[in-house]
């Protein structure tokens, strides 16, 4: 009885993918219809490239959507980081690309571990823990650059490599978002804190309870969600080839946007990479197809609201048609 | 009167009466002056305080509504969306040929109904939370007032409209006066009646209010109405202000209001806060910022202090309220809306 | 300690209160001669930062005081609150980069009527709320040299499109329109313009508009970008597709910003005008209208330091202007000169 309970509700929680999964082929279907060069190799390469930075930080945000919390501060962090990165290699062309990364990471950590603390130690909540850094790391992205971009020609070749080589014909955005797909994959299923995340999310109470270094753990998302986003503002300076003091400016709603079309509940506990995955994907491809199949620009925003609008909506009929479907065979 | 049903930090005596966070307030309220007037020739004339809050009160009519909802543990950040979508709505209904007191009517009724679109959502589906459906409706609102205006701006109004947001009566700004009238239904509304303390309730524990018979749908729904109703306020104002409108206006204003309703003591765990708090709070973020903008101080400083001062505001009334806090379970953000099950 | 910790805390409070004024008290109250004041659209815009500085270095060069202000975001809100905070500092002039043609109409007569110059340059208001209006360039040049451009680098047929900023730009619809009238004339009958895209002016939308019409139009042969990122991203897609010779970038755009791909062949040719001169132009008729030395009137003349001697013209809009003079064009030839410049 309670194995196939059990099987029901997986059956439901993957019926959920599947429905995200389905509504992709069918607008990817429509929007084939319009222009056929949508499902064209170079197009869908253009398409993952776009979507891989965005497809970055849901990782970090499904984490932190995860223990019931949110970070609006990622698009400031991007800047910040991406600008510090490229006036550093501006000033010493020298530097190996492989520092500029680790550079942007830190940078990131050290943002997201002051949220983390101020959540996790100081019950600040993290909306508005996360609001005021956003300001405050945006007006420093401004102070640091002194109103200056970082342009194209002060970047040295292998620092723009970042983000336009390739390895096998692969893009190494594309690389590196897969790479921390597989590590996060890992993280959330198979290791001790990666449980915890769910477990603090689910019940924060009954995890304390049961001995779950909560506090510890609330700082843990808030600092890989930093280190994300340090990571995706060095990729966008390169992808870009220019760092200016508002890039990224209301990217973090593009973000968790991304991360709810999902599945992942902004009520904590529930929530799959795989999901996740699929909602970058349906976004990154929007902003791909929107302008390829000659929509006005002037409708295109009220499409996207209208999409996420209705895959949420469809989401949450499911679920209820579901959980009523298993309430009914249960009282058989 | 109801009073002692639900207040959670209800003054025991003098001395938590001034322990109170609102104290907190109007004491860095009068800092501000003291230094606004240090720091500038300019400042301390009669005109700073009669003609000065014009600059900052037009997003402030949603700080009232944005109480609520904060108290209810909701969130809504379509405001501004709202406000761009009723403006233009107006400006193109006046433009058409409506008459003007007949548009400014349907620029409410706009934004009544985007604020009804809003709370018939979260309503009906109680697992959504507030804040995807309303980061969704702020794309849908503003899209559609792109749908609408594409790249034009719309404005001509006639000159008495100009009045609403430049007019005075007597030495006293129009919108002050509407500001202090609304601010005094509100206070009513939140302090004086079972509305009120049905907010209240709906904050601090839903379940007991929906077992104990409140129609939870009905004051959801009544309370995102009056948000939308206000930022159609506040429309009306800020075109009046501006002479003209555009889809891109009133952009970001959501997070300065949701920021001045949080500086104003309203927890985010819902159920806690006063009308009092906000209402210093917009005065506390107005004048900080005019008195720095009289120095000319340059815009990303200030987002620097202001940033600064949400936190470190926050983080006092945290750990003031840490040991309470800490009895109460973690506080999900968004998280009273997952147990509710109607 | 929870004593300790609120103390330490509200000292935090007050001190990010007061820490301003201990930085900005000493030069705040001083008084040096004339004040002339310029408002760029936002903060952080290398084009607005050359601009104010050009604009400081003719002000300073008469002893006067500078004050260059710009909203953290490009919206007339911002600019209004500021323009505000200007009146009440009693400035002799203004100078502002507009982020709407009309929504600043009103504050601007205001400040006209405390008897401040305003001079607009850039971006324009409209003729009932400036002096004299600070041409950069004549839009209806821009938009034909650009269209001419075009047609030299397509071999006078093919397929063009126009990579824009947001859809509400007011300068880059005024040059879209004049391209669109020149591509009327029967010289242009192979030219077809196949789509006006809008990047936003962000990175990855220009971007991602840009793909989209590389892809819908397999023959496109000249993308037309009259904004920094726009041509920018453009350039960006056409050098990583390796398709540079077959699509050809022209435009408006700073030198820094394209001196990468103007190089690299990927824009063989753009325009842009000297934002310094621009400034330092605004500067010396700010001066000139505060002075009283010219009214803004139809032939008006007066001297603008290294620049030489100016005189004031009937603006298309039924205003007066001063124009600047022809836009410079950037071409792999002289790129290295101007690439650290601005």
């Amino acid at each position: 009885m309670l194995s196939r309970m059990r099987r029901m509700y997986q059956g439901a929680e993957s019926f959920r993918e599947l429905g995200l999964l389905g509504f992709i082929v069918l607008v990817s279907a429509g929007i084939q219809l319009r222009n056929p060069m949508f499902l064209t190799a170079g197009n869908i390469n253009t398409l993952l490239v776009h979507a891989s930075i965005l497809s970055i930080l849901v990782v970090g945000m499904l984490m932190v959507l995860l223990t019931r919390g949110i970070d609006l501060s990622i698009g400031s962090t991007i800047a910040l980081s991406g600008m510090v990165c490229a006036m550093t290699v501006a000033a010493n062309p020298g530097v190996p690309p492989i520092l500029s990364l680790l550079q942007g990471i830190m940078i990131g950590l050290i943002i997201g571990t002051i949220i983390g603390l101020l959540v996790s130690r100081f019950n600040v909540l993290p909306i508005i823990a996360s609001l005021g850094m956003m300001n405050i790391v945006r007006g420093l992205t401004y102070v640091v650059s002194g109103g200056r971009w970082v342009s194209a020609y002060q970047m040295p070749r292998p620092f723009l490599q970042i983000a336009t080589g390739r390895i096998l014909g692969v893009n190494h955005l594309i690389i590196i978002a897969v790479v921390i797909y597989l590590i996060a994959y890992y993280f959330l299923t198979y290791t001790r804190t990666g449980r915890q995340i769910y477990a603090v999310g689910s019940n924060p109470d009954a995890a304390e309870i049961s001995g779950i270094p909560k506090k510890r753990v609330i700082c843990l998302v808030y600092m890989i969600m930093g280190a994300l986003a340090g990571l995706a503002g060095v990729l966008w300076v390169a992808r870009f080839a220019s760092a200016q003091g508002n890039t990224a400016m209301g990217y973090e709603l593009n973000v968790i946007a991304a991360v709810v079309l999902g599945g992942v509940s902004l009520t904590g506990g529930s929530g799959k990479l795989s999901g996740v995955i699929l909602g970058a994907l349906l976004f990154g491809m929007l902003s791909n197809a929107l302008p390829l199949i000659d929509v006005s620009p002037f409708w295109q925003q009220a499409i996207q609201g209208v999409v996420i609008l209705t895959a949420v909506w469809i989401n949450v009929v499911v679920k209820r048609r579901n959980e009523q479907q298993a309430l009914l065979r249960r009282e058989i | 009167m109801p009073e002692h049903m639900i207040q959670l930090d209800k003054p025991r005596d003098w001395k938590s009466f001034f322990l109170q966070w609102e104290w907190l307030l109007v004491l860095i309220f009068i800092l501000i002056h003291v230094m606004n007037s240090f720091l500038s020739p300019y400042y301390l004339n009669v005109n700073t305080f009669i003609r000065t809050p014009q600059t900052f009160l037009d997003k402030a009519f949603i700080v009232f509504p944005m109480t609520f909802i904060i108290i209810l543990g909701s969130i809504d950040v379509s405001v501004g969306s709202t406000v761009a979508l009723s403006s233009v709505i107006m400006a193109v209904s006046y433009n058409a040929g409506m008459p003007m007191g007949l548009a400014m009517v349907l620029c409410l009724a706009v934004s009544s109904l985007c604020g009804l679109f809003n709370g018939f959502l979260l309503a009906r589906y109680h697992e959504l939370s507030s804040a995807i459906v309303t980061i969704s409706t702020m794309t849908i609102y503003r899209g559609f007032a792109y749908v609408i205006l594409e790249d034009q701006a719309a404005g001509g109004f006639p000159g008495w409209f100009e009045s609403f947001g430049w007019g005075s009566v007597g030495p006293v700004p129009v919108m002050s006066i509407a500001f202090i009238v609304c601010a005094g239904i509100f206070g009513m509304l939140l302090h004086r009646t079972t509305f009120g303390r049905c907010l209240y309730g709906m904050g601090h524990n839903h379940k007991a209010c929906l077992y104990s018979g409140i129609n939870i749908k009905k004051i959801k729904m009544i309370v995102s109405m009056l948000t939308g109703l206000m930022a159609g306020v506040t429309a009306i104002f800020l075109t009046s202000r501006m002479g003209s409108t555009r889809p891109n206006v009133a952009t970001g204003y959501e997070l300065e209001v949701i920021a001045m309703v949080v500086l104003g003591g309203v927890s985010t765990a819902g159920g806690k806060g006063k009308m009092i708090g906000p209402i210093l709070a917009v005065f506390i973020v107005g004048y900080l910022s005019y008195g720095l903008g009289l120095i000319n101080v340059s815009a990303q400083v200030l987002l620097i202090i202001i940033g600064g001062l949400l936190i470190a505001s926050v983080l006092i009334s945290n750990i003031r309220f840490s040991r309470k806090e800490q009895k109460k379970s973690s506080p999900a953000l968004f998280g009273v809306e997952a147990d509710e099950k109607t | 300690m929870r004593k300790v910790c609120v103390t330490v805390l509200a000292a935090v409070v007050i001190a990010a209160v007061l820490a301003p004024a201990m930085v900005f008290s000493a030069g705040a109250r001083e008084e040096v001669g004339e004040r002339h004041a310029y408002i760029f659209k936002n903060t952080g815009n290398p084009f607005g930062e050359r601009l104010m500085d050009g604009f400081a270095e003719a002000v300073e060069e008469h002893g006067h005081q500078a004050i260059l202000r710009a909203p953290d975001q490009p919206t007339a809100e911002g600019q209004i609150q500021i323009i505000e905070q200007l009146i009440a500092q009693n400035v002799d002039s203004i100078g502002i980069s507009a982020n709407d043609y009309d929504a600043l109409s009103p504050v601007l007569r205001n400040a006209m009527n405390a008897e401040i110059a305003v001079v607009p340059s850039d971006s324009n208001v409209n003729p009932e709320s400036r002096h004299v209006f600070v041409n950069q360039a004549d839009p209806e040049q821009i938009g034909r040299t650009l269209i001419q451009g075009a047609y030299d680098m397509i071999g006078g047929a093919g397929q063009i499109a126009i990579l824009s900023a947001t859809s509400t730009a007011t300068n880059q619809n005024l040059w879209i329109e004049w391209m669109q009238e020149e591509l009327k004339d029967s010289r242009y009958d192979d030219v077809e313009l196949v789509r006006i895209a809008y990047g936003d002016d962000l990175r990855d939308k220009s971007v991602a508009e840009t793909e989209a019409l590389l892809r819908s139009y397999p023959d496109l042969e000249c993308i037309i970008a009259p904004t920094t990122v726009g041509i920018a991203a453009a350039s960006l897609v056409v050098t990583d597709n390796d398709l540079i010779g077959d699509v050809h970038i022209t435009g408006l755009g700073l030198p820094s910003e394209m001196a990468e791909y103007i190089t690299n062949g990927a824009c063989p040719f753009m325009y842009l005008w000297n934002p310094i001169d621009l400034g330092y132009l605004s500067g010396y008729t700010s001066m000139a209208v505060a002075s009283g030395e010219i009214t803004g009137a139809v032939g008006d003349t007066f001297d603008a330091g290294r620049l030489g001697s100016f005189e004031v013209v009937e603006a298309m809009d039924g205003g007066t202007e001063v124009l600047l003079g022809e836009p410079f064009m950037f071409d792999a030839e002289n790129i290295d000169d101007w690439k650290e410049v601005y």
